[in-house]
């Protein structure tokens, strides 16, 4: 295909991809290091009948000017990423000098937002991907050997926890697991407390967090292995059978080499999508227990005093994880590009 | 070809079969349980007293006079206006849809196509995009929405939307022209068309599989968003992922749970249809990818 001809085609997506996805990165690294200006104070002398008094006011006007002359507000460097909200370098040091074992100085270092996002999106992440791939390839095998006409249903049926939104997802578990609601009322029965409550306790939020993360995910582990089992080939099964293999043989060496593949995709796309989570942190209520880093930058830029350098400092970092993440993928990529 | 090779020990079978029924349970008791409380009031679907109220429905006999009631839909959908946000997501999904996948067949083709480095790297860049958390994005795009008075109207959450689709897109589609043989526009090249004539009267006949596939993915992709519709859109056009989340912070304290659980059991009913027609094709889009390597 001409060069000339490629461009035309894909100059539509590309514009749109230039304008909304890379345009944005650019403005959020700028972003980042400028700060909102302060508002102009000045002093007043008000006199009234009991004498003088000063006092300061805000300049409406002034602070209207500054905003209108600089919009992006005033220049401050790496402030805001060297700041408590993000990585509290000041404070880290003090944790570190302060503490006397590691315990000590990880309880301090979850007390600062940033890194208590980021380690319970990393946690999130590196717990529910293996789990997502355990649980997927146990009902791939499971469905793969039920009655033919029931896999159609079962399928039906799995897509559903995968395909909904995942708000609506967590809200419906948040539901049940709710001190009220059926779930929740069951397991204070089985731990014999009626004061029991996933709301009330941290760690128990993180495991809620992390069972509807896999429930949310293994269906699409599941249908990926599932449709790698319709092609394992059935000849050099038995061909296996035939030189002796046991049934564990077989799997370890027929099967399981098959789908590796298909894992390392898995794998890449949950870390991809697990590593952003944040709609269930939503509907769980979850931010005095748990928070992630999409999280972050959402709780800065809702409400009435939208922080935006706050938010753009937690997504250049957010980035930066990203691009650490991917980088095992895109070496070897790379070096399958430069063998072909 | 049911073979010796396929024979089970007794306690594999008895295993997997636990693993089904378990499976099973996780992924359709929620659905079934949500939408059967859909229909009672919050006194039972919340029992203080007793789980199995919302069985019996004692509270929504109390209150209603009937076991089952269709207060939290007419609230949620009549009170608080979740018709409008209905309509609004429908508008979202249409426009995204179409739109998206015109600009992804035309630029998925072309990647399919092209033999040089380029290519490869134009799709490794749109795997990069793909992995971006889109909120990260999000913070882009305010403080210039703004300066420009574009916040909070449904053209731009529609033209936001419909870039973040494009890596994606790309990605499906590319995947799916690669398997439709360059012999075919080839040939038509030959006989004298160019390059947009040959994927006008010979590519295009034969792209729909794939397209219709790629689509019901875009439409998940819009139909789902939360992060960018509840971000960029203002009260009156909020989408109905959105609209649910707002109805957390408000009917929470009037203690309206219900119309929440109801616009949940609305929105998923849509998706259920969806799944119940387009099986086979959901299926096919999520190995894409994978199975053909």
């Amino acid at each position: 295909m001409k060069h000339k001809t490629f461009l035309w085609f894909v100059l539509p997506s590309a514009t749109a991809m230039l304008l909304f996805i890379f345009l944005p990165l650019v403005s959020i690294i700028i972003q980042s290091v400028y700060v909102s200006h302060d508002q102009v104070i000045i002093t007043v002398e008000n006199c009234g009948p009991f004498g003088c008094r000063e006092s300061t006011m805000i300049d409406q006007e002034a602070t209207e000017a500054l905003r209108e002359g600089n919009p992006l507000g005033r220049f401050a460097g790496a402030t805001t990423y060297l700041d408590r909200g993000h990585l509290a370098v000041t404070e880290v040091s003090e944790a570190w000098s302060a503490s006397q074992n590691w315990r000590d100085f990880g309880s301090q270092m979850l007390n600062l937002p940033f890194y208590k996002a980021l380690a319970f999106t990393l946690t999130y992440t590196f717990v529910v991907t293996p789990l997502v791939i355990i649980f997927g390839f146990m009902i791939a095998v499971a469905v793969n050997s039920a009655l033919k006409n029931l896999r159609g249903p079962l399928i039906f049926i799995s897509l559903l926890p995968m395909i909904i939104n995942p708000l609506v997802g967590s809200l419906i578990l948040f539901w049940m697991v709710d001190a009220r609601g059926i779930v929740g009322a069951a397991l204070q029965e089985f731990a014999g407390n009626p004061n029991l409550s996933i709301k009330a306790s941290t760690p128990l939020m993180w495991i809620m967090l992390m069972v509807y993360g896999v429930w949310h995910s293994a269906p699409f582990a599941f249908i990926v292995y599932y449709a790698g089992l319709q092609t394992v080939n059935t000849e050099t099964v038995e061909a296996a059978m035939i030189d002796g293999a046991s049934r564990t043989q077989r799997i370890r060496y027929v099967v399981l080499p098959h789908l590796l593949p298909l894992t390392t995709f898995i794998a890449l796309m949950q870390l991809m999508d697990n590593f952003r989570v944040f709609e269930p942190i939503v509907s769980f209520a979850a931010s005095a227990h748990a928070t992630s880093l999409s999280w972050a930058i959402f709780n800065d830029l809702g409400g009435e005093t939208r922080q935006l350098s706050s938010a753009a400092a937690t997504s250049v970092l957010t980035v930066a994880w990203i691009i650490v993440l991917l980088t095992p993928v895109l070496i070897r990529t790379w070096r399958d590009f430069g063998r072909k | 070809m049911s073979s010796v090779a396929h024979r089970k020990p007794v306690s594999l079978t008895i295993f997997l079969t636990i693993v089904l029924a378990g499976w099973v349970v996780l992924a359709a008791f929620p659905f079934i349980w949500t939408l059967w409380g859909s229909f009672k009031v919050e006194g039972d679907f919340f029992s203080k007293v007793d789980w199995a109220a919302a069985l019996t429905g004692e509270m929504t006999t109390v209150e209603t006079g009937g076991r089952f009631t269709g207060n939290g839909y007419e609230g949620a959908w009549i009170q608080e206006g979740f018709w409008r946000a209905a309509i609004n997501s429908t508008l979202v999904c249409l426009f995204v849809v179409t739109i998206s996948l015109t600009l992804g067949t035309l630029g998925g083709y072309a990647l399919s196509r092209s033999p040089h480095q380029y290519a490869f790297w134009f799709l490794i860049i749109a795997l990069v995009f793909r992995a971006l958390p889109q909120i990260t994005l999000v913070s882009g795009y305010l403080p210039v929405f703004f300066q420009f008075n574009m916040w909070g109207h449904l053209p731009t959450a529609i033209v936001v939307l419909i870039a973040i689709n494009q890596p994606f897109t790309l990605w499906m589609l590319h995947s799916f022209f690669k398997n439709i043989p360059k012999d075919l526009d080839e040939s038509a090249m030959v006989d004298g068309c160019n390059r947009f004539q040959a994927f006008r009267h010979v590519i295009i006949p034969v792209m729909w599989p794939g397209v219709i596939t790629t689509g019901l993915f875009s439409f998940l992709l819009a139909y789902n968003d939360f992060a960018v519709t509840t971000m960029l859109l203002s009260q009156e056009n909020q989408t109905m992922i959105p609209k649910i989340a707002s109805f957390l912070g408000t009917t929470q304290t009037k203690g309206n749970v219900m119309f929440a659980v109801a616009a949940v059991v609305s929105v998923t009913a849509p998706i259920f249809v969806m799944i119940m027609v387009f099986q086979r094709q959901i299926v096919s889009g999520l190995t894409a990818g994978a199975v053909k390597g």
